[in-house]
């Protein structure tokens, strides 16, 4: 039960980027079209997945036993190059043609704050196994929808006249606001969820 | 000066030393700033204890961890600081955004003499101001009551004004000062 | 190029934020109010001053193929070093600025300008671009911190000078960030016309 609310909580109320703020270079950079951004999130949801996996492991039973904690920004971010360079290999024999199509930022899921984030997140937040993963999904999903629902209107925005200010990144991020807005309008969605099972 | 060659040998070489040698800067500084790390806790909690006890001069005598299960059954924990003029207890409970952790000074009697708010993710500018609305001389002001029949908001029936267009966050923090009220009365009696 | 180029260059030319659009994450999440926004520039610029010189020290003995992961690891420990320094002296900076001292690691400006400058210039230039580049970031940080804060909380660096009846809340929320960096873009760019 208590997975059913944080999957919806990771998706809408406390969105990745529209909320927190994590994955904004991959956010504004990969989603001129719906069909890469599809791409790409599917791509991060199996790096940050896999990701939180191994970094929750390494914190519990390595780098705490051992009172490492200092190293867990090193560790973790090793980790995430790491397994990038692998998604990028097994993307490469698997799927050919997606792999040209991210790129460029196939490598940058390695500087995407949202993987790094959310490893660290379900370190702060004492999670268990199990919820750190879910969590890790839930907001991988998230990602993927913020950036095809933005792919979309930025699909659209191609076609209108902006005017000359406003062009390129300007207009983008004010759509990005309005994006945020409407997300919040889910806020207390979780509170009312909880009290609805009979979890407060 | 030519740069060194990509052999395997170089690779793992260079990378291996650049990670050992960080390591060892890493475990120094390390080593160097645990004291000052924990002192800076130990500071904002006594500077935490000494507000909400409304004294300057406050001495902790001992220090209670009480675990609690709610009516649901869910386990809470109490961290209770004595001192001489009563007890001042940390409290947690779920507000609007995620827990919302309060400090609050209760005198031997159980009146609130001050609290103040350790950790939230309220919304800002509506649930955050918590940390000033309950204070002395504001709205919803709770210095000087005592939770023995239990704080709740005017809407609910109580005498506490709720914060504007965040009924929710106000819920859940006089919910976690009448916890800590019944945890310090169980412990008293 | 003279040094004091490189300085206006990344203050100006190569702005991390207005221009090169690089540290997005931060740039939004921690400009809520100017302080914060300084804040988070300084700690950048010091993590970036220090790996930029690093780096150029050993570039001549870091194989080609293996740079990236080299200048992460450096990256990574001094964002540490920071990280524990912070936490030791001031704690209200760590308060403040919390998930995202960690996530400097995976600024994009610290690792690009690694690639693009300090594997390839003496120790002293890719200092001083760390501290043009450096500037540049806290200038667009500050500057967007300035906008939010006094829109938002009426007030500038802490002084509050409207009444809180006027403040627009928006302003320091999540959507209040994304507009107001879109309308400062807009405006930087009808400027460089």
């Amino acid at each position: 039960m208590e997975y059913i609310l944080i999957f919806i909580s990771a998706i809408f109320v406390n969105n990745i980027v529209l909320a927190q703020f994590l994955g904004i270079c991959p956010f504004l950079g990969v989603s001129k079209k719906i069909g890469t951004s599809m791409g790409m999130s599917m791509a991060v949801a199996f790096v940050m997945v896999l990701a939180t996996l191994v970094t929750w492991c390494i914190q519990t039973y390595v780098l705490i036993p051992t009172g490492l904690e200092y190293l867990q920004t090193i560790v973790f971010i090793l980790v995430i190059a790491s397994l990038v360079q692998m998604v990028e290999i097994i993307l490469k024999k698997l799927s050919p043609t997606l792999y040209q199509a991210l790129g460029i930022f196939l490598p940058l899921i390695t500087t995407n704050c949202a993987v790094l984030g959310v490893a660290i997140l379900v370190i702060q937040k004492d999670m268990s196994l199990l919820q750190s993963l879910v969590y890790a999904f839930s907001t991988a999903i998230g990602f993927g929808l913020a950036l095809t629902i933005f792919a979309g209107i930025r699909e659209q925005l191609a076609l209108t006249n902006i005017p000359k200010g406003m062009r390129g990144m300007a207009i983008v991020l004010v759509t990005a606001g309005l994006l945020s807005l409407a997300f919040m309008g889910f806020s207390g969605v979780d509170v009312g969820l909880r009290k609805l099972m009979g979890l407060e | 000066m030519k740069k060194l060659e990509s052999t395997l040998l170089n690779m793992v070489l260079v990378l291996t030393g650049v990670a050992v040698l960080m390591g060892f800067v890493l475990a120094y500084m390390n080593h160097f700033t645990a004291a000052p790390i924990a002192l800076q806790k130990n500071e904002a909690l006594q500077e935490g204890i000494k507000t909400v006890m409304a004294s300057d001069k406050i001495v902790v005598t001992s220090i209670d961890t009480l675990h609690l299960h709610d009516a649901k059954g869910k386990d809470q924990v109490f961290i209770i600081y004595h001192n001489k003029k009563g007890a001042a207890i940390e409290s947690t409970t779920l507000g609007f955004g995620g827990p919302l952790k309060v400090l609050i000074g209760f005198d031997t009697e159980g009146t609130i003499l001050g609290y103040t708010i350790l950790e939230h993710q309220e919304t800002p500018g509506l649930g955050a101001k918590a940390d000033q609305w309950f204070q002395q001389g504001q709205n919803g002001c709770i210095i000087g009551l005592n939770p023995a029949d239990s704080l709740y908001v005017k809407k609910d029936g109580g005498q506490v004004d709720a914060i504007t267009a965040s009924t929710i966050t106000s819920r859940a923090f006089l919910l976690a000062v009448n916890n800590a009220y019944k945890a310090y009365n169980g412990l008293n009696n | 190029m003279s040094y004091i180029q490189i300085i206006k260059n990344g203050i100006i030319k190569d702005n991390p934020t207005f221009v090169l659009m690089l540290g997005m994450c931060p740039t939004l999440a921690t400009t809520t109010s100017a302080l914060n926004g300084l804040s988070m520039g300084l700690a950048t610029m010091t993590v970036l001053l220090c790996t930029n010189v690093v780096i150029s020290c050993i570039k001549n003995i870091t194989p080609d193929k293996v740079r990236i992961p080299v200048f992460i690891v450096i990256i990574a420990a001094f964002v540490t070093l920071l990280q524990m320094v912070i936490k030791a002296y001031l704690p209200d900076i760590d308060k403040a600025l919390g998930l995202f001292i960690p996530l400097i690691v995976v600024n994009c400006i610290i690792l690009g300008r690694a690639e693009a400058f300090a594997a390839k210039n003496t120790p002293l230039a890719s200092l001083i671009d760390g501290v043009g580049i450096g500037l540049g970031f806290t200038l667009g940080l500050t500057l967007l911190g300035i906008v939010r804060e006094i829109l938002g909380s009426g007030s500038i660096f802490g002084w509050t000078f409207i009444p809180e009846d006027y403040n627009i809340l928006l302003f320091v929320l999540a959507p209040g960030a994304f507009i107001t960096l879109g309308y400062l873009i807009a405006i930087v760019n009808k400027l460089k016309k």
